[in-house]
């Protein structure tokens, strides 16, 4: 058992800024964590309050039961991949592995049979006795890694540790880690601005923003039934269409059941379908102001009729229609989100 | 620049050679007189080749040292000027980090003006507080040794400046990696900082060797045994202008010995200098 346990976290800065305002998580053992959003929004403070880089200014941080707000990082049992790999330069990769190891007094074979075991699974056998500036930045992300796994912790916590690689190897990387994560069932938090990461890792995703959990839960969870504005428009890509719905409607929009008051309809992209005679609960009109095709879709942008919000529509396959044309779209309402505009919470 | 006309190819290396002509001649001339005796040297009429004293006037120097002048032979004082930079050099370079991964890596009250004090006694080279600190080893009776030869000339700020900027290019990450791999504050320093700076370390150890070696002043000051003094001092001694003759052959043999380590460790640290900018390691 190594769960993490976050509750009333807060980090305020000497400044007085307060990063961090509260945050209330529960990391179950084995699970893979994925904190998610916009720069700024406190999602590595967080991480690094966990490792212990940072202290925490309020409320309380236990990793397996055990609370590690006043523990050095060395004796909370983590592991920390670093963005920019931090491999000790004028140490070989082999010696890289051990020297965490070493610290804590580790038999000398123990450490050879591990760094070994390590570099097999991370196929950087061939590179031990290698500087890290002698290697590639996949294989240099491979070896930290590495040192993360040779000590078995308890947590592994990942600060955008793909953010440097070239969009191939990142998705490759990104599929490795999984696996590993997998085969090693060791808790992991993992913190990255790249939703598409975010969603394809997660166990648990968490969307922050500005200081605070906007929503948690399973990705799809999330990308079904956001619970907020903010993860509506972030998760999901392209975004969520977000329509503002005066009371008394707009022109080009046809809403069956309309919830009352002001509202903000939102439609993701692939949910909108260019309506024949097909009857639809939603049917809007837009001028198609864009198109983008990518081969196997198609994303149409246009301006809604009404108030000019913008649409995206994504068709699948090549659709080419003129710009300036004006498209019938229409969606079904089981795909229809409502959220209150004031304090832009889901509605039912 | 590649040049079409050949003129304007070669002019750059005549003047280049020129230069080194007039650097290297009295290098020469000084090597010269050493081979030859006195009395050919005195009357005016030395040839520019070399003469046949060569083993016999270093011998002289290194083992017995003039008759009159100085009563020390120069392998001694080699010594001793060894002795001096060599703890010059290895002193300033070990404080200079432990100073700067001070100023660097930890927050303490008034760190800044620490850093700034340390950054002051660049206006304060010995020269300028010679006399309080002359009374300051002379009350401790350290005159005519070595610690009193070279403590006050190995607090310098010129070295903790270059470590502090170094450090300050050093990744934050590679401190928090380390503090998760369980290293403290001195693993990391002799773990890690210290074999990163391996190379600003060589190319501050080539400086402050040479000063260490080159210094007048403050020995001529702090020493007044024979037994304690260093080359330079005897070179200066060696060269009188009253009714004694100077033996010149000996006085140039002993420049040329001063010449030489200073030379050498250019030359074989030159290598690491080269290799630390090559291939930088961070």
């Amino acid at each position: 058992m190594s769960d993490v346990r976050l509750s009333e976290v807060r980090k305020v800065y000497a400044g007085g800024v307060e990063a961090v305002k509260g945050v209330s998580l529960t990391i179950a053992d084995g699970e893979f964590c994925v904190l998610v959003g916009p720069s700024g929004c406190g999602k590595s403070t967080l991480l690094r309050m966990v490792a212990g880089l940072e202290t925490i200014s309020g409320g309380t941080c236990a990793i397996d039961g055990r609370v590690v707000n006043e523990i050095e990082p060395a004796e909370r049992d983590i592991a920390m991949v670093f963005q920019n790999y931090a491999l000790y330069p004028h140490m070989s990769v082999y010696n890289n592995m051990a020297y965490g190891l070493r610290n804590r007094g580790t038999p000398k074979d123990e450490i050879d049979a591990r760094v070994k075991e390590a570099a097999r699974i991370l196929e950087v056998e061939p590179f031990l006795e290698r500087k890290p500036k002698a290697l590639s930045g996949g294989q240099r992300q491979r070896v930290a890694m590495g040192r993360a796994i040779v000590r078995k912790p308890k947590v592994f916590l990942f600060d955008e540790p793909l953010s440097n690689l070239d969009a191939k190897l990142r998705i490759q990387m990104r599929v490795e880690i999984k696996k590993l994560q997998r085969a090693l069932k060791t808790t992991s938090i993992y913190v990255t601005h790249d939703q598409l990461e975010a969603m394809t890792l997660a166990d648990q995703l968490v969307v922050m923003n500005k200081g605070r959990v906007e929503q948690a839960g399973r990705p799809l969870e999330l990308y079904e039934r956001p619970a907020t504005l903010f993860v509506a428009g972030f998760i999901g890509a392209p975004p969520m269409n977000l329509i503002t719905l005066p009371p008394e409607g707009l022109p080009g929009l046809q809403l069956a059941n309309k919830p009352t008051g002001k509202v903000v309809l939102g439609i993701r992209p692939e949910h909108l379908f260019e309506q024949g005679s097909k009857s639809a609960d939603l049917s809007l009109e837009f001028t198609v102001q864009a198109v983008e095709a990518v081969g196997a879709e198609t994303y149409i942008y246009g301006a809604l009729g009404g108030n000019g919000t913008e649409i995206i529509l994504r068709e699948p396959g090549k659709a080419s229609p003129a710009l300036g044309t004006r498209l019938k779209v229409g969606a079904s309402a089981a795909n229809l989100h409502f959220f209150d505009p004031e304090t832009s919470q889901r509605l039912a | 620049m590649v040049e079409r006309k050949r003129f304007l190819d070669f002019l750059p290396h005549l003047v280049l050679a020129l230069g080194v002509a007039i650097v290297a001649f009295p290098v020469y001339v000084a090597f010269v007189a050493s081979t030859w005796d006195a009395a050919t040297i005195s009357n005016g009429k030395m040839p520019l080749t070399i003469g046949p004293h060569f083993l016999e006037n270093y011998y002289r120097t290194i083992f017995i040292g003039t008759s009159s002048s100085t009563r020390e032979p120069v392998g001694n004082m080699m010594l001793n000027s060894l002795i001096m930079a060599m703890v010059i050099a290895l002193g300033k370079i070990a404080i200079s980090l432990i100073s700067a991964f001070a100023v660097v890596y930890f927050r303490f009250p008034f760190r800044m003006t620490a850093f700034w004090v340390i950054f002051v006694t660049l206006m304060l080279p010995v020269e300028v507080r010679i006399y309080p600190t002359y009374k300051i080893v002379a009350d401790l009776k350290l005159l005519d040794t070595f610690a009193g030869l070279t403590i006050p000339l190995i607090a310098s700020a010129t070295a903790t400046l270059l470590f502090r900027q170094f450090f300050m290019t050093v990744p934050d990450e590679l401190v928090e990696a380390s503090k998760i791999d369980g290293a403290g504050p001195m693993k990391f320093f002799f773990d890690t900082l210290v074999p990163l700076s391996i190379t600003s370390v060589a190319a501050m150890f080539v400086i402050q060797f040479i000063y260490g070696w080159n210094q007048y002043l403050w020995p001529l000051l702090i020493t007044t045994k024979d037994s304690m003094q260093t080359i330079v001092i005897g070179i200066k001694k060696m060269i009188v202008t009253q009714d004694a003759l100077t033996e010149w052959q000996l006085a140039m043999a002993t420049a040329i010995l001063a010449m030489l380590p200073p030379v050498l460790v250019v030359v074989l640290m030159q290598r690491l200098f080269v290799k630390g900018l090559v291939e930088t390691e961070k």
